[in-house]
């Protein structure tokens, strides 16, 4: 054990026997995400550094506090990246903080999550003792899956020291279109799409216009883009697009006062939301934001009634549920997890659900 | 829940000893709420239950159930919870490393009769089915609409939706395609205390901690799986193949790292040593060439135009890591017949040797000239042959070592060979499974894989579902006590039950 972790691991064990509780500390950057965070101050950044690349294994293995950005900087001078693409929100941004959010980006619907990337995780759980579970290989089922179950879990099971991610060679040719459809059509379109072989990796709609981007080889990109027709963007201007996309850095996202952001998530077909407020779709209609000032109980009710469920993202009062409530049998399933890796209950308690 | 001052469940530490149940009070439990032909007790009726794939490690179960409604299960977990009765789950029996072996003091819970589809949507892409299902008819229900369901273990014409969650199910696609995980949104189950619980969702997410991922691959240590909602994925318009040929392993090896390099996924990438090679030859006549020391297949999908560029490009490739002879598929039936050699490994190995043992260890591809090096090494000093296949893409072994168990000292020099194998996998930084999971097969492997931190935490995750153990013992993670045993598959008289099945 190193000599940060050895203190952090003293710092946990002091605080589990107080039953003082730890607000976990990445780049700081998703402190807006979840409940609102109580406890005293746990900085994690300084735990940094690459461990292990070797790009023709496709993994790469990173201490929890390495800048997302660095990280990204390192697999794109290989021809490579997280094919999740995750949102930074922040410059500071960490490895960990990234998969501990659990956020995915433009490309999730297409390539997965980033739980669905998470090949390894060290942990230092809430008796101070480092735990490693999966490893460097892309098939792996000896034991429960427990690092995919770090992913999203906000902090609650443990302080995550390193991670081994599956890494991807980015596609030879990306292109992207556009198309004015109205919400429903895109909705239709964006589906009947999804069931043919096209190399779609992300979609966004809003105010009527439908931007789609494909990824792949050469041929299937320069097929796609004659077969589907739009209009397509320049590189450049691509690029920034999907950027801003990513990064929530449209205006349709910048709340007045009394606004929240709600995040849709629901089966890509689903009809449209038909509520007040602006909108963007992505992730071919399986995820849709929602800015303005609705009764929470009326974006979770809709979410429900269409198969999915409703997040506070951004705004409101971070003080009740954030994120959709779970059936009793369920959260209790989830306190128990929980008290296994984090007996005390010191860690992030509350961030993910009052009472966990 | 039964707990000790380390906030260890009991049966983390040490076996439950069952033998004192009361076998009669249990049947008649039972038969209180299932109705009648739903509850086997019979020994002639139990004793085709006795093994599943890996069927040197049998035990006849204290009764089968044999439910047809979720409530049903609700009523058979509920009284078994009661009773301190242990439950196996179990769908077709395909799966090789033993994880739905009956409880000799337990109940088979066999969900053969949740066999059907419930709903196919096309245009989500999307179909819910019943656990008891099979692999492969998920994707014939959605060939009229050219979708499929992605994960293709071999024995995907007979092994179960049910068993594929249990399992993490791979296959020689999940390089591009993914595991079982990946490409599952939804599983509802059933606790050991009779609770429903749903997992995922319809949507790509789900509030909460991501039990859909955890409870996947958990060999049934968990909850009883009563639904599946799968994802479907667009049929590639095209396959194609490309054969070939090296005059050395470790040129091989490092040509599969040569094609990762070049930023090409293919749809499936495997490699064969020239024993493999040979043995299957000889069976099935796909013309492999016997001269060369591995041959690699890569197979790419997808619409014609991206078929043609992905080819010529890992034809380059590997002409400059030094393949001799390269073959592209010229058409669907060389393809298949590609693939037939591959496929047939398994009864291949059988046929040639009275006994063999397979391993399923994955290692970092890097280190796959190495593995080869010292299997060979290995032949030398256990004085038996063995035949190497590999899922490369991914680095997943599966070494068949040939014994034959009836003379003496053998089987035990093929698992210590084995054991040595997967030994070396831990040590390489893979894994002792790739897909075909712990079970009780390696059971003791599981002791060099993880530590004792590990292992305890693993059994602090299995009570948090099922807080008296009473879900499938004994499987997938070692007491404590048992760190020192291993368990081992091997076949006897060349026979693997399923014969038919082409196998990983």
């Amino acid at each position: 054990m190193n000599e940060i972790v050895a203190s952090w691991a003293e710092r946990i064990r002091a605080a589990a026997a107080d039953g003082r509780a730890l607000n976990l500390q990445g780049g700081g950057s998703k402190d807006f995400h979840g409940r609102r965070a109580v406890g005293e101050d746990f900085a994690l950044a300084e735990h940094a550094g690459v461990v292990d690349y070797e790009p023709t294994e496709l993994v790469v293995t990173v201490r929890g506090g390495t800048p997302l950005a660095e990280l990204e900087a390192l697999l794109a001078a290989q021809g490579q990246f997280l094919a999740f693409e995750p949102p930074h929100f922040g410059a500071g941004a960490t490895v960990a903080g990234c998969v501990a959010a659990g956020l995915s980006g433009p490309r999730r619907a297409s390539v997965g999550a980033v739980r669905d990337f998470v090949l390894g995780v060290k942990l230092l759980d809430g008796r101070g003792e480092v735990l490693s579970f999966g490893g460097q290989v892309m098939k792996n089922v000896a034991g429960y899956d427990v690092s995919r179950l770090v992913a999203g879990s906000l902090g609650t099971l443990g302080v995550i020291l390193e991670l081994s991610l599956k890494v991807l060679p980015r596609p030879p040719r990306e292109a992207t279109l556009r198309f004015e459809l109205a919400e429903g059509e895109a909705i239709d379109r964006l589906n009947d799409w999804g069931g043919q072989p096209l190399p779609i990796s992300a979609s966004a709609w809003s105010a009527g216009v439908l931007t789609l981007r494909l990824s792949g080889a050469e041929a299937a990109v320069a097929a796609a883009i004659t077969r589907l027709g739009g209009e397509q963007l320049a590189d450049d201007q691509a690029s920034a697009f999907w950027d801003d996309v990513k990064e929530q850095r449209s205006p349709l996202y910048t709340l007045a006062g009394h606004e929240q952001l709600w995040r849709l998530s629901l089966p890509s077909s689903a009809a449209p939301l038909r509520l007040s407020g602006r909108q963007v779709i992505e992730w071919g209609g399986a995820q849709r934001w929602l800015a303005g000032d609705l009764p929470a109980a009326q974006v979770r009710g809709r979410a429900a009634e269409l198969g999915g469920h409703a997040t506070l993202f951004r705004g409101g009062d971070r003080a009740s549920e954030v994120f959709s409530p779970l059936p009793a049998p369920l959260f209790a399933l989830h306190r128990r997890l929980k008290a296994t890796f984090d007996p005390a209950g010191i860690f992030n308690p509350g961030r993910l659900y009052q009472g966990l | 829940m039964m707990e000790t001052t380390e906030d260890l469940p009991a049966f983390a530490l040490t076996e439950v000893d069952y033998s004192g149940l009361d076998r009669a009070r249990v049947v008649q439990a039972l038969a209180k709420v299932l109705p009648v032909g739903a509850l086997l007790f019979d020994s002639e009726d139990v004793r085709p239950y006795e093994c599943d794939g890996l069927a040197s490690y049998r035990a006849v179960p204290l009764a089968v159930a044999l439910p047809s409604t979720e409530e049903e299960v609700v009523a058979i977990l509920r009284t078994c919870s009661e009773l301190g009765v242990p439950v196996v789950a179990r769908g077709a029996g395909t799966g090789l490393s033993g994880g739905a072996q009956p409880h000799p003091h337990g109940l088979l819970l066999s969900m053969a009769r949740f066999n059907r589809i419930l709903h196919l949507d096309a245009h989500a892409r999307t179909a819910v089915v019943q656990p008891g299902v099979r692999n492969l008819s998920i994707s014939e229900a959605a060939a009229p609409h050219n979708l499929y369901y992605a994960p293709d273990p071999s024995s995907q014409l007979a092994c179960t939706i049910g068993g594929n969650v249990a399992e993490n199910a791979g296959g020689v696609h999940c390089l591009k395609y993914g595991l079982t995980v990946h490409n599952l949104l939804r599983v509802r189950a059933v606790t050991m205390e009779g609770e429903i619980i749903e997992l995922g969702g319809h949507a790509l997410d789900a509030p909460g901690y991501d039990l859909l991922a955890l409870f996947t691959g958990s060999e049934g240590m968990l909850g009883v799986v009563t639904e599946v909602t799968v994802k479907l994925t667009p049929k590639p318009q095209i396959a194609r193949c490309v054969l070939a040929t090296f005059d050395d392993v470790t040129k091989a090896g490092e040509a599969v790292a040569a094609v990762i390099a070049a930023g090409i996924i293919p749809a499936g990438l495997e490699m064969m040593d020239q024993p493999a090679t040979a043995a299957v030859e000889e069976f099935v006549r796909a013309g492999y060439p016997l001269d060369a020391k591995a041959i690699l297949l890569s197979e790419a999908d997808g619409t014609p135009e991206e078929v043609a560029e992905e080819i010529a490009r890992v034809s380059e490739v590997l002409q400059a890591s030094g393949a001799g002879e390269i073959r592209v598929s010229r058409d669907e039936a060389e393809r298949l017949r590609f693939w037939a050699g591959r496929k047939a490994a398994f009864p291949a190995a059988g046929r040639i040797s009275p006994d063999y043992y397979c391993m399923d260890g994955t290692i970092p591809r890097k280190r796959l000239g190495e593995m080869l090096e010292a299997i060979q090494g290995m032949e030398g000093r256990y004085g038996l042959r063995c035949l190497n296949v590999f899922h490369a893409g991914d680095g997943n072994l599966h070494p068949l070592i040939l014994f034959d168990a009836n003379q003496p000292g053998e089987l035990e020099r093929a698992e210590a060979f084995g054991t040595e194998i997967l030994e070396l996998s831990v040590a390489f930084g893979g894994t002792i499974t790739g897909e075909h999971g712990v079970g009780i097969e390696k059971v003791g492997q599981m002791c060099v894989q993880f530590g004792e931190r590990e292992r305890k935490q693993f059994f602090r995750v299995k009570s948090a579902f099922d807080p008296d153990g009473l879900l499938n013992p004994g499987k997938a993670i070692p007491t404590l006590n048992r760190c020192a045993e291993y368990g081992r598959m091997h076949v006897q008289g060349g026979a693997l039950p399923h014969p038919e099945l082409p196998r990983f």
